[in-house]
């Protein structure tokens, strides 16, 4: 039993992430979206708090939201994967449950 | 009947969660109202109060100088609608300088104990928020 955690807010503007990436349990994955991926970029403050949840959890960002953003994989804290919408699909057909932190 | 038809049958377990301080943004009452909608459903339906959540439940809340409704004499009804799980976060409330004295006293009578008067609010640690948090079949968020 596993959840999928979205998170689609700036962690500069909102707690979503803090609060999601403090909820979760081993096998969760947390999929980034829309504002939410200015949170994965390497160096920021989130940096150190996304690498420690990638411990117990996987974490992945939306493609297209990245690309919207001008940044790119190479941008990101290592580990943290880039799905497309079908990969988002995938994540959520594999996960008992998504949860969304707004 | 198909197991199929049989699952369709077992109550869910609905967790509506609950971030955000009420009046500023819609989201507090919106949820009020879809938990009341979803009570009609008989589904096995809890509530969680976390972060900013937590002021939705704060005692003495007036709004006659803001001209908007106050809608938190709304949560003492859940009780009503069989809504009887109301989780609070422990570290919520701490980080804003609150306790369990600050929230309204919310309870429901217990059918399955002759009635008995017991409190819906249930304080619970981060780490079992988690927990309640993975053993539902649907989360709801605003």
């Amino acid at each position: 039993m596993s959840t999928l955690h979205t998170i689609n807010k700036s962690p500069f503007e909102r707690s979503a992430m803090a609060s999601c990436l403090a909820h979760l349990k081993a096998g969760d994955a947390v999929l980034i979206i829309e504002d939410g991926v200015v949170g994965a970029r390497k160096a920021t403050a989130f940096a150190a708090t996304i690498s420690a949840a990638m411990g117990d959890a996987e974490v992945y960002v939306l493609g297209p939201d990245l690309q919207a953003r001008g940044m790119n994989e190479g941008d990101l804290v290592d580990g943290v994967k880039v799905v497309d919408y079908d990969g988002f699909v995938d994540l959520v057909t594999a996960h008992d449950r998504t949860q969304a932190w707004l | 009947m198909s197991a199929e038809d049989m699952d369709d049958e077992v109550a869910k377990k609905f967790l509506y969660v609950n971030r955000k301080a009420p009046y500023g943004t819609i989201y507090a009452l919106e949820s009020l109202e879809v938990v009341l909608i979803g009570a009609a459903f008989e589904q096995d339906v809890s509530l969680a109060f976390l972060d900013d959540g937590v002021y939705q439940l704060i005692d003495g809340q007036t709004t006659t100088g803001i001209g908007m409704k106050n809608f938190s004499p709304t949560y003492r009804a859940l009780g009503d609608y069989e809504v009887t799980k109301l989780y609070v976060e422990k570290e919520s409330l701490e980080e804003r300088g609150l306790t369990i004295d600050d929230l309204m006293p919310i309870v429901y009578e217990d059918e399955d104990d002759d009635w008995e008067e017991k409190p819906s609010i249930r304080v619970v640690s981060r780490k079992e928020m988690a927990d309640i948090m993975a053993d539902q079949d649907i989360v709801l968020s605003f």
